[in-house]
């Protein structure tokens, strides 16, 4: 392994995801915790992209605090495709140097990261939940779940910079801090025919997708729910409590709701005020997402169900039963 | 057609528990298992080799006991299999191990020939990190197609391969030059029954073993102490308490309820 000269790295980066002309929620998260670490650090948190046209994001990375906002723009890498986006980042970051660099654990970002991290040979920790400067040595501490959210590990990087992690949406919360960001424009040089990746086709599975953590109330549906026609149920106490709704993997698998709906190891991680688990059995990877809810309302005709250990108020029932029935109740009582 | 899929042999995690006295976990009598996602890989190949020839190699990296996983993966229909296993691969994270099954990759071309396709599973279920795939396209510098949930179409003569992968909130398809790396998404395909030809097959066909001595293996690129990141420590979180079973009659029951969560609903707002 090579030994760097760590010095020489300096300032918090944090990836601006985008689709669409849009950034993703993930990035503006980020961009807080990372103003918190860069005051650790004592250096600044700035944020960074490539894209097609990505200058105009300057405006909201602003907004949630970065200092500086590296960009490299070319009509080549309007769409993410890895090697060319790699290959813009990879140049960035040799040319700039930061200490940490911080990409959201979405599809793009988990894609992305290891990539880019192997090309730098630079350690990466994926789907970090917690980031902490130790104060002895300025090294980042990321903790990360593993076995399913069983066991949790703090993982470390002292010789190799940057110190490279994915962060899970919804972990950190986006706070506004205004500034007026610094933007530095880069050349990177790409044309069409040096990409042997073409994308032929996008489809957007109907539904927008749904960022679960900006929800305070979630009610949640599994199999249980018995069919697809039944999630309404969920919709509809949703609605009552201004939340929304999620599933478990099982009924995305049965093809009832689509992936952005999932909560869990492989889906989103969640922490509501209130979380109602209508019909889950309770898996180890459902529960990895959704345990840190404040409270955790269980509804199970199985007694022995293991969601009744991690639940706030246990219900045995029927959901098809009681669902409809505190939305018809609460909605009384909210409605004043 | 070759392909060489790679994968991991994994402890079934949703039958591993935590002792919480000791903070552990309890791996005892808990099968070890091809990673979930691994086996539609392995399937994926098999299918293409099935339909247009060729053969499929599976490199496993992992200590002595998962030539296990080697062998389930000669009864899906794989053809060659090789086990990567030294102690001077102990405690690598993935930019470490990418680079070890990198080299073995450089064996297995060596012995069977160039590769086409490379495949592995999307993430394994232990570590969860789904960097190893990334990891091992960049170091073969191969395009990358991650989540891949159809394969579309495969075009051997023009060595062209259509693959559709997952986005978030939708999907795209691609097209990319073989050789490439493909990782997979269980929803890809279905495993099927292995025919009897398989197993017979596989009985027969030895586990080739591959370590630091009869490979180019830099020995200075893996292992803990060639890690970039260490593992400071690792710890078991904290248990939700059960909480409290609510009782009665339907209309109790959601009474009850809501006077539980009126405070924090008070606090939201939404009284
Ligand atoms: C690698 C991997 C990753 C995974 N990632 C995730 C993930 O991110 N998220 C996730 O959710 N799962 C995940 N899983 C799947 C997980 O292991 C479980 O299979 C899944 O969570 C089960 O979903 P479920 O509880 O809806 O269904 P089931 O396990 O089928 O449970 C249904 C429950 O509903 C109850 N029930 C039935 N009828 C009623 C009724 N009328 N009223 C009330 N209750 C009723 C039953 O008693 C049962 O407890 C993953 C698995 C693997 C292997």
């Amino acid at each position: 392994m090579i030994k760097q000269d760590i010095k020489q790295y300096k300032n918090v980066w944090v990836f601006i995801e985008h689709n669409d002309g849009k950034i993703e929620r993930v990035s503006l998260e980020l961009l807080s915790k990372g103003a918190e670490l860069a005051k650790d650090l004592n250096c600044e948190v700035c944020a960074f992209t490539v894209g097609d046209k990505v200058e105009h994001f300057a405006k909201e990375v602003g907004e949630y605090g970065a200092k500086k906002f590296y960009i490299i723009e070319n009509s080549v890498l309007k769409e993410y495709r890895t090697e060319p986006w790699r290959n813009a980042i990879v140049y960035l970051i040799d040319k700039y140097k930061p200490e940490v660099a911080l990409i959201g654990a979405t599809t793009l970002g988990r894609d992305l990261a290891g990539t880019v991290a192997t090309k730098l040979s630079a350690g990466l920790t994926a789907d970090t939940t917690a980031l902490d400067i130790d104060p002895s040595n300025k090294n980042l501490l990321m903790t990360r779940p593993t076995f399913g959210g069983n066991l949790m590990a703090t993982i470390f990087c002292p010789d190799n910079r940057p110190q490279m992690s994915t962060v899970r949406p919804g972990v950190f919360k986006a706070v506004k801090n205004q500034t007026t960001p610094e933007v530095i424009k880069d050349k990177y040089d790409i044309t069409e025919d040096q990409v042997v990746k073409k994308i032929i086709e996008k489809v957007q599975t109907g539904e927008e997708k749904v960022n679960l953590s900006f929800y305070e109330v979630i009610v949640s549906g599994g199999k249980g729910m018995g069919k697809k026609e039944n999630l309404k149920l969920l919709e509809d106490l949703a609605n009552v409590l201004s939340g929304t709704w999620a599933v478990s993997r099982k009924v995305v698998q049965a093809g009832w709701a689509p992936q952005s709906r999932q909560v869990g190891q492989t889906g989103q991680t969640v922490h509501p005020k209130i979380y109602i688990a209508a019909g889950i059995s309770g898996a180890v990877q459902h529960v990895a997402g959704m345990k840190s809810s404040d409270i955790i309302i269980a509804i199970n005709t199985d007694p022995q169900a293991p969601i009744f250990e991690v639940a706030t108020y246990g219900i045995v029932g029927d959901c098809l039963q009681i669902l409809p029935k505190m939305a018809e109740m609460f909605k009384q009582k909210l409605v004043k | 057609m070759h392909s060489l899929v790679f994968i991991k042999q994994v402890p079934d995690a949703a039958q591993v528990r935590v002792d919480y006295e000791t903070g552990t976990l309890i791996r005892e009598g808990v099968p070890a298992i091809i990673n979930p996602f691994d086996t539609h890989a392995i399937e994926a190949a098999v299918q293409i080799k099935d339909k247009f020839g060729g053969s499929v190699s599976v490199l496993c990296m992992g200590p002595p006991m998962a030539d296990e996983a080697l062998k389930k993966a000669l009864a899906m229909g794989a053809d060659n299999v090789f086990l990567l296993s030294d102690r001077v691969f102990a405690g690598s994270d993935t930019l470490a191990t990418s680079y070890a099954l990198w080299a073995g990759a450089q064996k297995v071309i060596q012995e069977i020939g160039p590769v086409d396709i490379f495949w592995a599973g999307k993430q394994a279920i232990d570590g969860d990190t789904a960097q190893t795939g990334p990891g091992i396209a960049t170091r073969l510098d191969v395009p990358l197609v991650t989540y891949a949930v159809e394969v579309k179409e495969v075009d051997p003569s023009a060595k062209k391969i259509k693959i559709v992968r997952l986005l978030e909130g939708g999907t795209e398809t691609i097209e990319v030059p073989m050789p490439c790396m493909i990782t997979t998404e269980e929803t890809l395909n279905h495993i099927r029954f292995a025919p009897l030809s398989y197993l017979i097959k596989a009985a027969k066909t030895p586990v080739v073993l591959l370590n630091s001595s009869n490979t180019t293996i830099d020995a200075s690129q893996c292992g803990l102490k060639n890690s970039p990141t260490k593992v400071k420590k690792a710890f078991t979180p904290p248990k939700r308490e059960r909480g409290e079973m609510i009782e009665g009659s339907l209309d109790e029951i959601i009474s009850a309820v809501y006077e539980k969560i009126e405070p924090m609903l008070k606090q939201l707002g939404r009284v």
